[in-house]
């Protein structure tokens, strides 16, 4: 790539007639966006959510499974925060380049997925386990003193009393995830990342970069939000504000 | 369960919950626990008997084994041998879900369901027995009423956090009554509450328990809570053992051993008198003779009528009922002549 490429030097090809705007590559061209929104940026939005939503729910699975397992059995805890945490560390670009050379997955959205899914487990994990062993014990005590089998212990009281950290790292995951898959540009097509690596590549197309950039940010906000306030509506008991 | 009848012209907290409900005897017999690895045992060889509706208070050092013993009774823990029985049958070979289930259970520290509003806590057991919601509901609106919750304005719909320490554990009592069980656990229940709102518990308990008449194991250190709660007192020592098994009044006039005596303290004479008001002592007449004109209320303690004596320079004092009417008069003498009475 050539990010430290003088605009004028390299011609980008905009398809068809360019705007003057966008053949000086001012800062924000309204015309281009008005054009491209519903060919490239919509998609790309569309996507990027779904990249998203994909592996934090394949995650959150996974993970979900992997605490409650530690949570029974103590042993269970260290392996695990192990792994995730040495899948959290690997450098993004190098995972990806790692799992594009298994010929099985290839260049494809499994190979994104698998990546995604493998940074959101240890902060879900971790959450999780935190969130569980957080129940006061005098409420699970209770809890069973009062005739609650084990299972209605954990669906019943430990696993909403859980809530606020499980969804606290939901949160966090969500806002990674969203900022990560922008980096599966390299691999597929698909995503924020494309018009990213395309206006790069068009001799840093400042209104693309910064569209598709803005939309990453804006996503990632949102969902935050979202998230935050399904907690709340989740947890009407945990109101700081009583 | 019983309709429930309102008697809104009642001044007590707890207006009627529609007369005594059923109860248990439990039979504690040669139960002991041992954990492995541990030198010597958490409970040996103990037996007891607690009469159905009667309050059997397990009371002893830090270490004797009280609260293990009783939560055995409802098999948080089990047994390593012996049997414990309830209304005649092992609590044993029962699912041990289904057992708690039938035995309500108060720990010190509440463990309400922060989650859940103050309704939905009482209605736990309800719900698990799959009780209608109506039932339960109106279940719900008694429980409050017993334990002098109703008139607190939107008591039902608040969450646990919102709650003072004295209301938390009033729900945690009417949670353990709701599905009307037969025996009721309390492990130190105002172990945590400051004195005066504690003395207010304990009454309130009291009050509740001529009511309901279930049959209560109630677990403290403090032997004046045991004096005042109990019906009969377990007195146990370091291992489980049982020192003392007696109603309070037995259990002070005769201590059983050096350790006994000990527990209950060399007040032990003070605290007899405290075990009986004047209303149910044998006064001095008045019979036209001069009356003191110092008055003591008839519901008062001997202890506190003695009290007030030596206070006020040893004389007598006039002993009134409500409406202030004598009754008769109370001496020095004749509260000494309570301990010296082997019956009394």
């Amino acid at each position: 790539m050539m990010l430290a490429a003088a605009p004028q030097v390299v011609i980008p090809n905009f398809g068809g007639n360019p705007h003057s705007c966008v053949r000086e590559n001012h800062t924000i061209c309204w015309g281009w966006l008005r054009d491209n929104w519903s060919g490239t940026l919509w998609p790309a939005l569309r996507d990027h959510v779904e990249l998203t939503l994909i592996a934090i729910g394949i995650g959150f699975a996974i993970a979900l499974a992997l605490a409650l397992l530690a949570h029974r059995h103590d042993r269970v805890e260290h392996p695990v925060s192990i792994v995730t945490g040495i899948i959290y560390t690997i450098p993004s670009l190098a995972l990806f380049q790692v799992l594009v050379g298994i010929r099985a997955f290839g260049l494809s959205r499994t190979s994104v997925e698998i990546a995604l899914v493998g940074y959101t487990l240890l902060i879900l994990f971790r959450n999780t386990l935190l969130g569980l062993r957080g129940v006061p014990s005098e409420v699970v005590e209770a809890a069973r003193g009062m005739g609650l089998t084990r299972r209605q212990i954990l669906w019943k009281v430990e696993m909403p009393l859980a809530l606020p950290a499980i969804v606290a790292g939901l949160r966090i995951a969500t806002v990674t995830i969203i900022s990560l898959a922008t980096i599966a540009a390299f691999i597929i097509d698909q995503g924020l990342g494309a018009p990213i690596r395309d206006a790069l590549n068009n001799g840093l197309f400042k209104t693309e970069l910064y569209a598709a950039a803005a939309l990453a940010v804006a996503l990632a906000i949102l969902a935050d939000l979202v998230l935050l306030a399904l907690q709340h509506a989740l947890t009407p008991w945990d109101r700081r504000d009583r | 369960m019983r309709p429930y009848t309102a008697q809104p012209e009642g001044p007590s907290p707890f207006p009627s919950a529609g007369g005594p409900q059923a109860a248990a005897e439990l039979e504690l017999r040669n139960v002991s626990k041992r954990y492995p690895g541990a030198a010597s045992a958490a409970i040996e060889d103990l037996s007891l008997t607690v009469p159905a509706g009667e309050i059997c208070v397990l009371v002893g050092p830090s270490g004797c084994g009280k609260t293990t013993a009783m939560r055995l009774i409802n098999r948080m823990i089990d047994p390593s041998g012996g049997d414990i029985l309830l209304e005649g049958r092992s609590v044993l070979n029962r699912d041990p879900s289904e057992l708690r289930r039938e035995i309500g259970y108060v720990i010190q520290q509440v463990g309400l369901f922060p989650h859940l509003t103050v309704a939905d806590n009482i209605a736990t057991v309800p719900k698990l027995l799959g009780w209608k919601r109506a039932r339960t509901a109106s279940r719900v609106d008694e429980l409050l009423e017993l334990v002098g919750l109703r008139e607190v304005q939107g008591i039902a719909g608040r969450y646990p956090a919102q709650l003072s320490g004295g209301q938390r554990q009033r729900v945690g009592v009417a949670r353990a009554l709701a599905a009307d069980p037969p025996l009721m656990l309390m492990d130190e229940p105002f172990g945590a509450i400051d004195p005066i709102n504690r003395e207010r518990l304990q009454d309130e308990f009291l009050r509740l328990q001529e009511q309901v008449r279930k049959t209560v194991v109630f677990v403290t250190h403090d032997i004046d809570e045991a004096i005042k709660m109990g019906d009969r007192i377990a007195i146990l020592r370091e291992g489980g053992h049982l020192a003392q098994y007696d109603t309070p009044q037995d259990l002070l006039t005769h201590p059983a051993d050096e350790f006994v005596a000990q527990f209950v303290g060399a007040d032990r004479g003070l605290k007899r008198l405290g075990l009986t008001r004047l209303d149910e002592m044998q006064l001095e007449q008045v019979n036209g003779g001069p009356v003191p004109k110092d008055r003591i209320a008839a519901s008062t303690t001997a202890r506190d009528a003695l009290s007030r004596m030596l206070t006020a320079g040893g004389g007598a004092l006039a002993v009134v009922d409500d409406d202030d009417r004598v009754q008769g008069i109370v001496t020095v003498d004749l509260v000494t002549e309570l301990l010296r009475d082997p019956s009394a």
